[in-house]
């Protein structure tokens, strides 16, 4: 009996042990991608890396079409995807009715988020670049990239909205205010922090997305900013990618500058969401 | 006349906006023109998916009229750029993409159940504050930087002493960045569902003088095992999905290999060459991406609805 209870713990302790490794399995890799990132890109990361365009030279190459291409992009896609999806949001918790139709605009936007990022490029490709004519342009790649991220923003948006407790709603209404007065003053404002917590981890994830844009057909080797929405462009990760694909051995090292680039927004931008989650959190 | 009038115009609203609140004949309410809006911001998600079905359907329909759907599915030789021997078998790229998610499943789905038992649990929950943001981390690191992790760090640094004939592209340092890529994922839903379980079955099993290691493997994941298998399923359709980490560390040799110390190409990866050469628009090679892509859609589609499925089906029904 005692040899069995003896027994027991120690599966238990082992089981502690194994599960632990795992889960700081995840840490060790960050913290080693952290490290490879940062010791690689330091070398070649100088200020002119932000104002040089790319070069063939690997000691010339920056990162600067990149970085206004990205600018441009993000700036561009935020209000249309903010736009969009709050207001999608807000339909299907505050109007929808409950029914088949409901149900399935639900079950599409869940479906949406598990498409694979490429297939959103083919649709950009498609619709925006091809059959509206956008050609291959800042505005075509926004609004893919828009379309993108939607599905996680409209149900981080609904969850925000899910939390207002109904009480707030029925104190607007006994005021005598109408359903819509009540969503836009009161429901909203009080779901904001969470909306844009959810939003902001959206774009950064907007950000760093690749293929799409690839796909669409933004281009890898570019010598100017862009201008208006209208014109051509490359973002970060494009430059990164094609940095990795070149020959030569230096160019590793301006790819990890680049990365570098991209890791520095995103904790920027993660940082961001956290503090915003934890100011609003404790009331 | 105009009751059934009234009727009509009644019956089609209450499709689409909740009948309970009555905001649309209020007097107080001059915002009609609101309700529309956010109705058609919401139809733009039917849009999208009645778009991204009709492009794959059209711009493979001009591929499988010159090659025929059977070809395509069960041909073994995938070489649709150099002449003269071109061939458009997909199995080759299938196999590749096979290769990847069962890979980095291999990784995930035990380290993602394991974190996530760790979590509910054993973890106090100042560790859990602290793990999460870092997680969140994790699954934010663009996949083109996983892709350039694995090709300069995994391979010449951790592979390499392990298996000394591992070539520069390989499926095993793609695998493993995938994994990693979709852990966070794993994780997170994983823990969700167990979390779900009802605090009373818990304290049940403990009250019982079960270890905490008997009360995850007999009792909570049973509980939780559709939200759980759930999640595994969406991990493996996100690394089906998967492009940048593969096109940059997987290589570019479509081939029917089963060592992961060579090169192969995915599904993605192939859309990826292509769309970064300078194949012409209208051309076969150039619609073969499509064909790929059509393919790739309904394999990811039908796992989504597996998931969905297994949640809806399976799920235990708590008080």
């Amino acid at each position: 009996m005692a040899d069995l209870k003896k027994k027991r713990m120690l599966t238990d302790k082992i089981f502690k042990v194994i599960f632990l490794i795992f889960i700081s399995l995840g840490l060790v890799v960050l913290a080693a991608l952290i490290y490879d990132i940062v010791s690689k890109g330091m070398v070649m990361l100088d200020w002119e890396f932000f104002t040089r365009f790319d070069s063939r030279f690997p000691e010339k190459a920056g990162i600067k079409a990149g970085l206004f291409g990205t600018i441009y992009v993000i700036g561009l896609m935020i209000p249309i995807t903010f736009f969009v999806g709050t207001a999608t949001a807000i339909y299907l918790e505050e109007y929808a009715p409950k029914n088949k139709l409901t149900d399935l605009i639900k079950l599409n936007i869940a479906n949406l988020a598990g498409i694979p990022s490429i297939i959103y490029g083919m649709l950009g490709l498609g619709v925006f670049v091809r059959y509206l004519n956008m050609g291959r342009s800042v505005l075509a790649g926004a609004l893919t990239l828009s379309l993108l991220v939607l599905p996680v923003v409209i149900v981080s948006a609904q969850e925000a909205l899910k939390s207002v407790p109904d009480s707030l709603r029925n104190a607007s209404y006994a005021l005598g205010a109408n359903h819509w007065h009540t969503v836009y003053k009161v429901v909203l404002p009080s779901a904001l922090p969470s909306i844009l917590t959810g939003f902001i981890l959206a774009i950064s994830r907007a950000i760093g997305e690749t293929a799409p844009l690839i796909m669409m057909g933004a281009l890898t080797f570019v010598m100017f900013t862009p201008q208006g929405i209208m014109d051509s462009f490359t973002v970060i990760p494009i430059q990164i990618f094609n940095w990795t694909s070149l020959p030569k051995v230096e160019f590793e090292l301006v790819a990890a500058s680049g990365s570098l680039l991209l890791l520095i927004l995103l904790f920027i931008l993660n940082g961001l969401a956290t503090f915003i989650r934890y100011k609003y959190s404790r009331k | 006349m105009s009751d059934l009038k009234n009727e009509n115009k009644k019956s089609w609203t209450s499709l689409f906006f909740d009948p309970k609140i009555r905001y649309m004949n209020s007097k107080k309410n001059k915002n009609g023109l609101v309700n529309y809006v956010l109705l058609l911001t919401t139809l733009i998600s039917l849009i999208t998916t009645i778009g991204i079905i009709i492009i794959l359907l059209t711009d493979s329909f001009h591929f499988f009229e010159q090659v025929p759907v059977f070809d395509f599915l069960t041909g073994t030789n995938w070489n649709p750029l150099i002449e003269p021997n071109k061939s458009y078998g997909v199995l080759p790229l299938v196999a590749g993409t096979m290769m990847i998610t069962l890979g980095s499943a291999l990784i995930a789905i035990p380290v993602g159940l394991g974190s996530a038992i760790y979590l509910t649990e054993y973890a106090s929950t100042r560790f859990s504050k602290i793990i999460k943001p870092i997680m969140e981390i994790l699954a934010g690191v663009p996949t083109v930087v996983y892709g350039y992790f694995a090709l300069t760090f995994i391979t010449p640094n951790i592979l390499k002493p392990i298996f000394p004939n591992i070539q520069t592209f390989n499926a095993l340092s793609a695998s493993i960045a995938v994994g990693i890529m979709i852990l966070p994922m794993v994780i997170s839903l994983s823990e969700d569902a167990l979390n779900a379980v009802p605090e009373s079955i818990r304290q049940g099993a403990y009250a019982m003088g079960s270890t905490r290691f008997e009360v995850a493997s007999r009792v909570m994941v049973p509980s939780a095992l559709s939200g759980i298998l759930s999640s595994f399923i969406l991990a493996i359709s996100r690394a089906i999905g998967e492009t940048m980490i593969v096109a940059v560390a997987a290589g570019m040799r479509p081939q029917l290999t089963s060592s992961f110390l060579k090169p192969i190409q995915t599904m993605t990866g192939f859309i990826v060459q292509i769309s970064m050469g300078d194949t012409p628009v209208g051309s076969l090679s150039y619609y073969t991406i499509f064909a790929v892509g059509l393919l790739l859609f309904l394999m990811t589609l039908s796992l989504n609805i597996i998931s969905h499925l297994i949640l809806k089906k399976y799920r235990e029904v708590y008080q």
